[in-house]
């Protein structure tokens, strides 16, 4: 179970998290929502340590990871898979390289057997024999799949993905959300989406929060939160200029 | 006065914070580098990138300085009939001080640049962030066989910088103005000690760990976005440049 309570982030005197508190149910994908900049990245970041809140508690099976020492924090990373929004492949290795990365790092596993288990991420996420080129020859769909497989590959139980969708076309944007529903099924991490993209997203959510004006307006099972008529989330569902969301 | 007084305040405190984090960015890469796993195969691959790819702008320019101080040594040393003492006379100041510095310079602009272009997108990408979130840290991986592979790779170039300048500065004192090749040599072997190559060995190799620890650093923290990216090549080159100076200035004074 993951919890963040009470957390305040500001960067250079903007304050973009003004206390959020927010639970992670185990096993069920929960989606943060909210407008372009709103801060769900920097939430998301708080999550497994890759920043650190200037206030609050960030709980994950009640140990606040915020105060580990480094050596426990690396361990507990170890829990954890990340689908960056530009899939963050290191571009001088081979796709086929970046998803063995981890394991070549961080086990004692024989290279043959490396090789198996990366092949068969690889077929499960659509890229079977690609593994032999370089982030750089790829679509950005392709790339996302790649991180997906690298996100996997320790059996992580607990899977971040930043705006796993963005700057996909539909088509595409729904074979993700797909492959994030089917790989959460088959593995059963609990995940948590960082997504602007609305309605589809619904889709493969257990849960959803909308982040607004640095906290938590709302967090409700997804049907439930479709049919709230909280003025944030209703503006927000329909994309209106007018509202308590100030855009422009 | 006091808003004055309040800037150069500030000033001086950002940047003696800046130091500090300077310093334990390189304490922790040392420290990690000498923590098993070794990265071998990194450092070698890092050695290729430091030593073999400087190699051509290295040898081209230990050449010409060489050449350069040939036609220079031999102006100075006719006004006082010296001209056969220009063997020593370029050997010593290749080896003491040109070899290691302008290699250094060398290195610096044409390896350390790329080395803080390449960690500064790496961290724009969100490379970096990936490390950090599988479990791997960065500075081990990253940042510590580069400086293990500079303090390798720089006395090397500096040698063959040494050498190449040592025979084009030979080319034109013997080749073209008419210098005896014997006294040439013998000037050199008479002159030349160990602890002129041993203040040139210990320059390059703190040379080799001021350029991958300042270019890392620069390159590690540098802002997101491109401009940033930029930014930290540009400060990589030129506080290299500076340390390198003020750094040759002590050495010299030390080892003289």
């Amino acid at each position: 179970m993951i919890r963040v309570v009470d957390v305040h982030k500001s960067f250079g005197g903007q304050q973009v998290l003004k206390g959020v508190t927010l639970e992670f149910a185990t096993g069920k994908i929960t989606t943060i929502v909210g407008t372009s900049g709103c801060g769900k990245t920097v939430l998301l970041k708080h999550l497994n340590a890759l920043l650190l809140p200037d206030r609050g508690e960030v709980l994950v099976d009640n140990v606040d990871i915020t105060k580990l020492r480094q050596k426990e924090l690396y361990e507990m990373r170890g829990r954890f898979g990340v689908l960056f929004q530009a899939a963050a492949l290191l571009d001088s290795m081979t796709i086929l390289d970046n998803v063995a990365f981890p394991l070549r790092e961080k086990t004692e596993m024989s290279e043959s057997h490396i090789i198996k288990k990366v092949e068969e991420r690889l077929d499960q996420v659509g890229l079977e024999g690609m593994g032999y080129k370089y982030p750089a020859e790829l679509s950005g769909g392709m790339k996302k799949r790649a991180g997906l497989a690298r996100a996997l590959i320790m059996d992580p139980e607990i899977v971040l993905f930043d705006e796993p969708t963005t700057g996909l076309d539909p088509v595409l944007a729904t074979g993700i959300h797909q492959l994030i529903a089917r790989t959460q099924q088959a593995f059963g991490f609990t995940g948590v989406v960082v997504s602007h993209t609305i309605p589809q997203v619904f889709e493969i959510s257990d849960y959803v929060a909308i982040l607004a004006g640095g906290v938590i307006e709302e967090n409700k099972p997804t049907r439930e939160f479709r049919a709230s008529q909280n003025p944030v989330v209703q503006q927000f569902i329909r994309g209106e200029i007018d509202g308590p969301i100030r855009v422009l | 006065m006091l808003s004055l007084l309040t800037h150069i305040g500030r000033f001086t405190l950002r940047q003696l914070s800046e130091m500090g984090r300077m310093f334990l960015f390189l304490l922790s890469a040392l420290m990690l580098a000498f923590r098993p796993p070794a990265k071998l195969r990194l450092i070698i691959h890092h050695i290729k990138t430091i030593g073999v790819d400087s190699l051509s702008v290295v040898l081209l320019s230990g050449f010409f300085t060489g050449m350069v101080m040939g036609f220079q040594g031999y102006y100075s040393l006719r006004k006082f009939n010296a001209e056969s003492w220009l063997g020593s006379a370029a050997a010593l100041g290749l080896l003491r001080e040109l070899g290691p510095v302008l290699s250094a310079f060398m290195v610096t602009g044409r390896t350390g640049s790329a080395m803080a272009a390449e960690l500064g997108t790496m961290r724009a990408t969100e490379q970096i962030d990936a490390l950090y979130s599988m479990a791997i840290n960065p500075i081990k991986y990253l940042v510590s066989p580069r400086i293990i592979a500079g303090l390798i790779a720089m006395p090397l170039l500096t040698a063959i910088f040494d050498v190449v300048g040592i025979y084009g500065a030979y080319l034109v004192g013997v080749g073209l103005l008419g210098v005896s090749s014997g006294s040439y040599f013998s000037g050199m072997e008479s002159s030349v000690v160990f602890n002129d190559v041993y203040s040139g060995f210990m320059k390059s190799l703190s040379f080799g760990l001021i350029i991958t620890w300042v270019c890392c650093y620069k390159g590690f923290h540098a802002p997101p976005m491109a401009t940033g990216v930029s930014q930290a090549t540009t400060e990589s080159v030129v506080l290299s440049f500076v340390l390198i100076l003020i750094w040759d200035y002590f050495l010299t004074s030390i080892m003289l």
